[in-house]
């Protein structure tokens, strides 16, 4: 059994603001997923916002804050040594404040005094490790172990992998990416690819897997959101895509809510459909649609889903 | 030099197919053409350097200088050349050539939606480089840890 494998069976698990609201679907197909595959995920006590975005774009430190306040209390209150984080949102940052706190004279000052004011430990750090739920199926479970596991293969589904952007950018905050074969890479990330291949699923060629998809603008320029995820789902499409997978809130629900806008606003229709790459892979292990929230999704997936035998 | 809505209204046409058929130059080129006017509203001339035998990727270099939320299109851009190097190789198949042009367009389309999108809205692609926060920092630590 690899480090990595051992480490990850039980961790920390930190679902943040959007997995509680606009993403329960992402939140019930993780916990179904992990409950599946016999991993196990501890609920982060008492956490908070990780500062995304908005406290970011206020005051990068106090994000750093806010988000090194999640990893002392899975560190020193809970003794855990990994924060799994499936919301690419939370993952960026909880990464960035590591890397800030590491680097940053400034970053360490600000965290000590409002972690004293607040009355809680001083995240140092080294003490938790930051992984997202890729990381975390890919590395206890692997693609070999996945496809032991599949009951209901993903077979003839054609899938288009979005990573979104807060997963590989900035590429120095996350110091294992490009670290050569069995690594992730930031320019062409590929664990969604290897994880929903092993389920069965047929990767279609997408370039545009990392692109932007508006989602910091969605209320300031919504035009410019829309015409960018038509483009992204226009793309998908042109690959032959069934599906989009996702595995950030925040691109999921911006897809979602865009790809109906576009319909409205430009009248222009698209076809493929949304879903959280933790719901595709629940499916192929054999839960059912509700057990995974495909039913909590805007995207209608439900009758492609029992077309292809899926549900 | 096409402006960026001249440019967005001639890569819509042809990702949804009207108008002349585009070429793989003219995609590349529309690509260089956005990344000019984005070095230019930075109070820069545009190179024509190449890197790794692309004026494309010189610019976008050029572009992301003192400013790291403009990696958030470092790889549209590298998309772009790749499926230009592709076209290349592909001109005995007509059906290939046909997908890849589209995909091309809607790489190329991409890349000007998001650098048209940056030149109205500077902070598009902020918070996911996490590196240019939309106002400035609070230096004095009083004002954060002293209530």
């Amino acid at each position: 059994m690899t480090d990595k494998k051992a480490k990850y069976q039980k961790v920390a698990y930190y679902p943040g603001c959007a997995l509680e609201g606009s993403a329960t679907a992402y939140d019930r197909s993780t916990r179904a997923v992990g409950k599946a595959l016999g991993l196990e995920l501890v609920d982060v006590k008492d956490w908070n916002c990780c500062g995304a975005m908005e406290v970011k774009n206020i005051d990068a430190k106090i994000q750093t804050y806010l988000s090194s306040r999640v990893m002392s209390i899975a560190a020193n209150e809970m003794d855990m040594d990994v924060v799994m984080a499936p919301c690419n949102g939370c993952y960026h940052n909880l990464k960035k404040a590591e890397y800030d706190l590491k680097n940053d004279d400034q970053s360490r000052e600000v965290v000590g005094k409002l972690s004293e004011k607040a009355g809680h430990a001083t995240y140092q750090t080294g003490q938790v490790e930051t992984i997202h739920a890729l990381d975390w199926i890919r590395e206890t479970i692997g693609e070999k172990g996945l496809g032991e596991r599949v009951k209901n293969s993903l077979k003839g589904l054609k899938v288009a992998n979005y990573y979104g952007c807060m997963y590989t950018r900035p590429r120095h905050i996350f110091p294992e990416k490009d670290q050569g074969p069995g690594s992730e890479s930031t320019s062409k990330p590929h664990f969604m690819d290897d994880l929903l291949a092993a389920a069965g699923a047929v990767n279609v060629e997408f370039p545009l897997k990392t692109a932007c998809c508006g989602g910091a603008h969605t209320l300031s320029d919504s035009d410019m959101s829309t015409k960018l995820v038509l483009n992204i789902i226009r793309a998908a499409e042109a690959g032959g895509a069934d599906v989009i997978a996702t595995e950030c809130p925040t691109c999921h629900s911006g897809l979602e809510m865009h790809q109906i806008r576009a319909h409205k606003r430009f009248g222009i229709e698209t076809k493929v459909k949304i879903i959280y790459f933790t719901q595709l892979l629940g499916l192929a292990l054999g839960l059912k649609p509700k057990k995974v929230g495909i039913h909590e999704n805007i995207s209608d997936s439900l009758a492609l889903l029992k077309e292809k035998g899926l549900a | 030099m096409r402006s960026i809505a001249e440019l967005e209204a001639r890569l819509e046409a042809i990702v949804t197919g009207q108008g002349t058929p585009a070429s793989a130059e003219e995609l590349l080129q529309s690509g260089e053409a956005v990344l000019e006017h984005w070095v230019i509203a930075k109070g820069e001339d545009p190179t024509t350097d190449e890197h790794e035998g692309f004026r494309l990727l010189a610019l976008h270099r050029q572009g992301a200088r003192d400013d790291a939320s403009f990696n958030a299109c470092r790889e549209t851009c590298r998309e772009l050349v790749y499926h230009y190097n592709v076209m290349s190789d592909l001109n005995a198949d007509a059906e290939s050539s046909q997908s890849c042009l589209q995909m091309m367009a809607l790489i190329a389309n991409h890349l000007i939606l998001f650098v048209g999108g940056k030149m109205q809205e500077a902070g598009l692609g902020d918070f996911c480089c996490s590196a240019k926060p939309l106002h400035d920092e609070i230096n004095d630590l009083s004002e954060v840890t002293d209530a």
